[in-house]
């Protein structure tokens, strides 16, 4: 059994749902990324499973224990806050060992124990420190240190890093990780940051109005999207309107052209219309020969990014964006010219639901 | 450019006259008491009277447990209301303004009524009950000060995290109040205690309407009957409060200060 189980989880504030059937098995030691866009539910499901907020129905269970029922201050759940909310009237090291104060450890346990978290954060010389008298960073290290000193079993962090700048949320977001590996700390980390989620996680729950779109490791989400949304909403992708020619031989139409799509055809019928997904790095302008999906369109737009040149190519209705490594020693193709873009049979995703 | 500077220092000038003149005469008449010279003999009979010093250490008892009883009444109270219902806020802050609308001789009355020795609560029976209830009545009239004074406080933390942050550290309610709510509106229930320090110090119509030795039935018996001493006695009351006020200022700074360096 999974050592931390969600089972059918569901909240409603009023008559708004906020949470809907929500599964989740975490295995012990696994870091697990909630995604998704704002106002989904993410915090919310958070919340419940810190016990700060009474699911309208399902169950969570900790380690075999059923915890719907309790308290906060009953579960051993370390939470770290997007605000820090370090005591202000605590100095650092008193803020580390709060938790164990609060259960009666001896002083010498404490004392041995802070300082042994101040050196897993790297701030052993801040001990003394007031919360106003640090940086944004080492508050929040100090914050994940205090979460952790208790011992929790379940490590609980929404949007730790959102408050931080980018140079410091990829610093923290690498160390956050090596604690949680070092410690084999069972870990739910909530973030809208899609790089985020990618870089840290095992597995990634994407979730959208309050319900689970997808779960998987960050290379499956990312390569194998199953829905539209998740498929928008993680990387840059292209999604295409679809007609399905023919389901045994799997080939699709997209404005006419036919190609090959060796996934998630299963079950449709030859007619119907279908949502594909083609991600802009598997499109490619130069043809290397063999079995590939070929298709004409117009190049209608250039644009530079540095590194990487995005092109755009328009068929009829449908366009794609593809992505193309900047070479000084050419100049990036004019718009009107009409091209021929390739890409594998594999790199074609057939999105469950029907094309809107 | 000259002209429009010339209002304001009007302005400054004509209120310090209406508040200094006042005072410094009735300073320099409290000098007046040895015939033809200027002398302290006024404040020297004040303050070696043993009624006065009885007096005000009595109402001092009193202001400290009035401020005791109001901050572990206040507080709790206004943390719950900002944590849990803050639908209520409105209410509970138009309850707390009504000992500035009712007049002091209303509620004594209405606690006579209620709590006089042939009722179910005879706390008017004995002196210490009667303490209680003058203790209980200056909790009310300094509410108003006391509210305000540490919902601001709350207003500069982030009450509903800390409180969660606590409590997922595995702190009960106790813990989570002494620990961490009441150190970090110490600063706000200081300058609410000087408030309700200063208001104990002068009040007269309860404690006169219960019999009770306060500073401010004595201070009224002296005006009645004496020529120099009341002026001393007005400076006096005059420093303690201003004292309060200062000290507000002095721990108000020193907030103040360790917030900008956040
Ligand atoms: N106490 C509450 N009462 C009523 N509605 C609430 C409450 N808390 C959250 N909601 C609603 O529930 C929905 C989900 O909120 P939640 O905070 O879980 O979103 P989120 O995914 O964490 O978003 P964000 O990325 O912006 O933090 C929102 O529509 C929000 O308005
Ligand atoms: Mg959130």
């Amino acid at each position: 059994m999974a050592f931390l189980e969600i089972k059918d989880l569901r909240k409603a504030f009023g008559p708004l749902s906020v949470v809907q059937n929500f599964e989740l098995a975490v295995e012990g030691g696994e870091f697990v990324s909630f995604l998704g866009p704002s106002g989904c539910g993410k915090t919310t499901t958070l919340r419940m499973v810190a016990g700060f907020e009474q699911p309208s129905a399902g169950t969570i269970r900790i380690n075999g224990r059923d915890v719907t029922g309790l308290r906060p201050n009953q579960r051993n759940v370390g939470m770290v806050f997007q605000s820090y909310a370090l005591f202000p009237n605590m100095t650092v090291a008193e803020n580390v060992g709060f938790g164990l104060k609060v259960a009666r450890r001896p002083a010498a346990e404490i004392g041995a124990r802070v300082e042994e978290m101040l050196r897993l954060i790297k701030l052993p010389t801040l001990a003394g420190r007031y919360p106003y008298q640090l940086s944004g960073g080492q508050q929040q290290r100090v914050a994940l240190a205090r979460a952790l000193a208790i011992k929790p079993q379940v490590l609980l962090l929404d949007e730790p890093l959102s408050a931080l700048d980018a140079k410091i949320r990829v610093a923290l977001r690498e160390e956050i990780r090596s604690v949680q590996r070092k410690l084999g700390i069972t870990t739910i980390y909530v973030t809208h940051d899609q790089e985020e989620a990618l870089s840290m996680s095992d597995r990634i729950v994407v979730m959208n109005e309050g319900r689970v779109e997808q779960i998987g490791t960050p290379f499956e989400i990312y390569n194998y999207p199953r829905t539209r949304f998740v498929a928008s909403f993680v990387g840059t992708l292209n999604i295409l309107r679809a007609r399905v020619t023919d389901a045994g031989q799997r080939r699709i139409a997209i404005d006419g052209q036919e190609i090959v799509a060796r996934r998630g055809l299963d079950g449709t019928a030859s007619g119907e219309l279908r949502a594909v997904a083609l991600r802009p790095e598997a499109v490619s302008l130069s043809d290397p020969g063999g079995e590939r999906n070929r298709l004409q369109g117009t190049i209608e737009d250039v644009s530079f990014l540095g590194s990487v040149v995005r092109i755009r190519v328009r068929f009829k209705e449908n366009a794609i964006s593809l992505d193309t490594f900047n070479n000084p020693g050419l100049a990036p193709p004019e718009p009107g010219r009409e091209v021929t873009v390739t890409f594998a049979y594999d790199d074609v995703l057939v999105l469950e639901g029907e094309a809107s | 450019m000259k002209r429009s500077k010339l209002g304001p220092w009007l302005a400054i000038v004509i209120g310090a006259i209406y508040f200094l003149v006042p005072l410094i005469g009735t300073f320099e008449f409290s000098l007046r008491m040895r015939r033809g010279e200027y002398s302290f003999d006024a404040y020297r009979i004040v303050l070696g009277d043993p009624q006065f010093q009885a007096t005000f250490a009595y109402s001092t008892c009193l202001a400290l447990a009035t401020i005791l009883v109001g901050a572990l009444l206040v507080v709790p109270t206004a943390y719950w209301i900002r944590l849990r219902l803050p639908g209520l806020r409105p209410v509970v802050e138009f309850i707390t303004l009504l000992p500035l609308v009712i007049p002091a001789i209303v509620l004594v009355f209405g606690y006579l009524r209620i709590y006089n020795s042939s009722s179910w609560l005879p706390l008017t029976a004995s002196d210490r009950a009667t303490d209680l209830l003058l203790t209980f009545s200056y909790v009310t009239l300094a509410l108003p000060y006391m509210y305000r004074a540490v919902d601001t406080g709350l207003r500069a933390i982030d009450v509903r995290t800390l409180t969660e942050a606590a409590e997922s550290l595995g702190a009960g309610w106790p813990t989570i109040l002494f620990r961490v709510i009441f150190p970090n509106v110490r600063v706000a229930v200081l300058s609410g205690a000087f408030l309700t320090f200063a208001i104990v110090i002068g009040e007269f119509t309860m404690a006169s309407l219960l019999d009770r030795p306060a500073f401010g039935p004595y201070l009224q018996l002296i005006g009645a009957n004496r020529a120099y001493e009341p002026s001393a006695l007005a400076i006096i009351a005059f420093i303690v409060t201003w004292a309060c006020m200062g000290l507000i200022q002095v721990f108000g700074r020193g907030a103040r200060m360790a917030a900008e360096t956040r």
